[in-house]
């Protein structure tokens, strides 16, 4: 089976005061063409790291790769020259953002800044792409597209602009989406109608994507197959129905613990939330020969503190870095 | 445009400019709140309209030696009277402005334009190209500007054009790390990388994204920049640091200025000139920088 996007052993180092620290250790997926994916960990986890890598677009003179493959449609995207870059980006991979309300240009209308893309990347006369962008805000559902694309940025709700950023990630009909947190900053009904629409469009177009959150929701909602991110490795890896319906790795089921609950009869004492104790090391022990979770592990024993969990394969598709992963 | 149904909405991009709440018009509405910026432009107008239809109207030669020399103003039918060889000053204002104000614009423009040049490639770069011209600028900046613009147009002579240059050569640091600053800031904005994720040159990061953005600090620059550089080219022209055959306030100062004891009028006359239009200046510079200053602006 050939795939669209397959990251091999990717390390990326973030330099920082103290030294050199792994925000990205020795990471390897694929992405298959049409596919979903998630990755999903806390903040700090590396999730964006990736997407940025990926894009081509780590932060200059702090974050760079230091090893490992990004392979998109046969090219190695960490070899690739800039102008390359340039070229697949918008182009060939979307990506949109987590905060809608920043990332817009103030000063353009929106139907300006989705015609730019169309006018970059395809050529098209200024006529043509604003016809074009016309469209593409009708595709995202924006009432009355004429005249909302002479609209300023502060005149939309953050639903609307990230409507706005999907139409512009999508105005050049990528293979490959990237979402970095695409609903975290909006309503939860809001939530709702941005996913359907990210569904019916990734149906009509047959874009893959790859979604970054924080929320469990999320990946059930939008996912096929999900990766658990923390301190920079893979944690878990597995079809989101499997992983969700047994975890194999201790911080997955965290995770998803955590997720609150409705209860139809609400009594005087509410129950007390579940959490996963503690927070994410610092940058300056990442990469180190252990099992980076072990602090916040029930589980953890003697070989967790001394020795890197190795990927354990429970089916084809099924995998965990935990040396306890048997037995759960 | 040409059959009946495209002027509707497909027009849409023209129209966005006449609709009240583009960020330009929202500016303007805040300027035209602004009483004393409105008197300032009403003021500079008003000069600028006895700088372009003046000379016409009063078609005398500001040259010529049309009476007797310090007929003081409203004798013998001049009403701003005559200069030390008895040209005419009424003739020689109207003329005069044309020259302080253009000197004050072109200076202004060659300004912002090194300044900006600087500023976007240090800010945006970073790295060894901000050091190089950061410490570029630095130098600049240390040199006295008066001395150092007297040297320029003394070495390569004393015309107009030299003269707007040496404003502009001595004045473009400030406009420099004001755009450099503009955008370290705004490069780091979410827009910017969303623009780098839709594969924008940096060509197009820097004049299409970040400039715009960065623009109402630098055009506040630009209105206080055109001021002083009025005030500067005076400043020349009084050390006698000027054409002599270019007609400007700051000549009418630096021509008259032995005879400053004697007939007060023929210093005091372009010199209130020269106050008032750069206090008008400075005004509709204030006023730009609360129309559009972002922090000031409420939503």
């Amino acid at each position: 089976m050939s795939f669209l996007l397959k990251v091999e052993n990717l390390r990326i180092e973030l330099r920082m005061r103290a030294g050199v620290a792994p925000v990205i250790d020795d990471l390897s997926f694929e992405l298959a063409h049409g596919e979903s994916i998630s990755f999903v960990g806390e903040s700090g986890c590396g999730k964006s790291m990736t997407a940025l890598a990926i894009m081509g677009l780590l932060p200059e003179g702090i974050g760079r790769v230091a090893s490992g493959k990004i392979w998109f449609d046969g090219e190695d995207l960490v070899a690739a020259s800039p102008a390359r870059l340039r070229h697949i980006r918008g182009n060939k991979i979307g990506m949109i953002f987590q905060e809608p309300m920043t990332s817009l240009n103030p000063v353009y209308s929106v139907g300006e800044q989705i015609a730019e893309v169309l006018r970059e990347h395809q050529g098209l006369s200024r006529k043509a792409a604003w016809a074009e962008a016309i469209e593409l805000l009708d595709a995202v559902r924006i009432p009355n597209p004429e005249t909302r694309a002479t609209a300023y940025p502060f005149e939309m709700s953050g639903g609307q602009r990230q409507r706005v950023m999907i139409a512009i990630a999508l105005a050049c009909k990528p293979k490959i989406l990237i979402a970095d947190e695409p609903t975290t900053a909006l309503d939860v009904t809001v939530q709702a109608q941005i996913f359907d629409l990210l569904r019916d469009l990734r149906r009509q177009t047959g874009t893959s994507l790859i979604m970054i959150t924080h929320d469990m929701g999320a990946v059930a909602e939008m996912a096929e197959r999900m990766i658990v991110m923390y301190a920079g490795r893979k944690a878990e890896e597995g079809p989101v129905d499997k992983v969700i319906a047994h975890a194999r790795h201790p911080y997955t089921q965290g995770l998803i613990s955590c997720v609150p609950h409705l209860v139809a009869h609400l009594t005087e004492e509410r129950q007390d939330l579940n959490e996963v104790p503690g927070i994410v090391p610092g940058l300056a022990e990442f990469g180190q020969g252990r099992c980076l979770f072990a602090s916040r592990c029930a589980r953890a024993t003697e070989r967790c503190l001394t020795t890197r969990p190795e990927e354990i394969a429970f089916s084809d598709v099924h995998r965990s870095a935990c040396w306890h992963a048997e037995g759960m | 445009m040409t059959s009946k149904n495209e002027t509707g909405p497909l027009n849409a991009p023209t129209l966005s400019k006449e609709k009240a709440s583009s960020p330009l018009s929202e500016a303007w509405t805040k300027f035209r709140a602004n009483h004393s910026a409105m008197v300032g432009l009403f003021v500079l107008v008003l000069i600028m309209l006895g700088a372009i239809v003046g000379p016409l109207l009063y078609p005398t030669d500001p040259f010529e030696l049309v009476w007797r020399p310090f007929s003081p103003p409203g004798a013998d039918g001049f009403l701003l009277g005559t200069d030390y060889i008895g040209r005419d000053l009424v003739a020689q204002m109207l003329v005069g402005a044309r020259v302080s104000l253009v000197v004050g614009v072109a200076a202004a423009i060659v300004t912002i334009l090194i300044g900006v040049a600087v500023g976007a490639l240090a800010g945006f770069y970073r790295g060894w190209v901000e050091e190089i011209l950061m410490r570029i600028t630095e130098f600049f900046q240390v040199l006295p500007t008066l001395l150092f613009s007297m040297v320029i147009v003394a070495l390569f002579g004393a015309s107009l054009l030299m003269i707007t240059l040496a404003i502009g050569i001595v004045s473009w640091p400030a406009v420099a790390r004001i755009t450099r600053a503009e955008f370290l800031r705004i490069r780091e904005l979410e827009y910017v990388t969303a623009s780098r994720a839709a594969g924008a040159t940096p060509a197009k990061l820097m004049l299409k994204v970040i400039l715009p953005n960065a623009l109402p600090p630098i055009i506040v620059q630009a209105a206080l920049m055109t001021g002083s550089a009025i005030l500067f080219e005076a400043g020349l022209s009084f050390l006698g640091l000027t054409d002599p055959n270019v007609m400007s306030w700051g000549q009418i100062i630096g021509s008259n200025r032995e005879f400053i004891l004697q007939s007060a009028y023929t210093v005091t006359i372009p010199g209130i000139a020269i106050f008032v239009a750069v206090l008008a200046i400075a005004l509709v510079g204030d006023g730009l920088n609360d129309a559009l200053n972002p922090k000031l602006r409420q939503r």
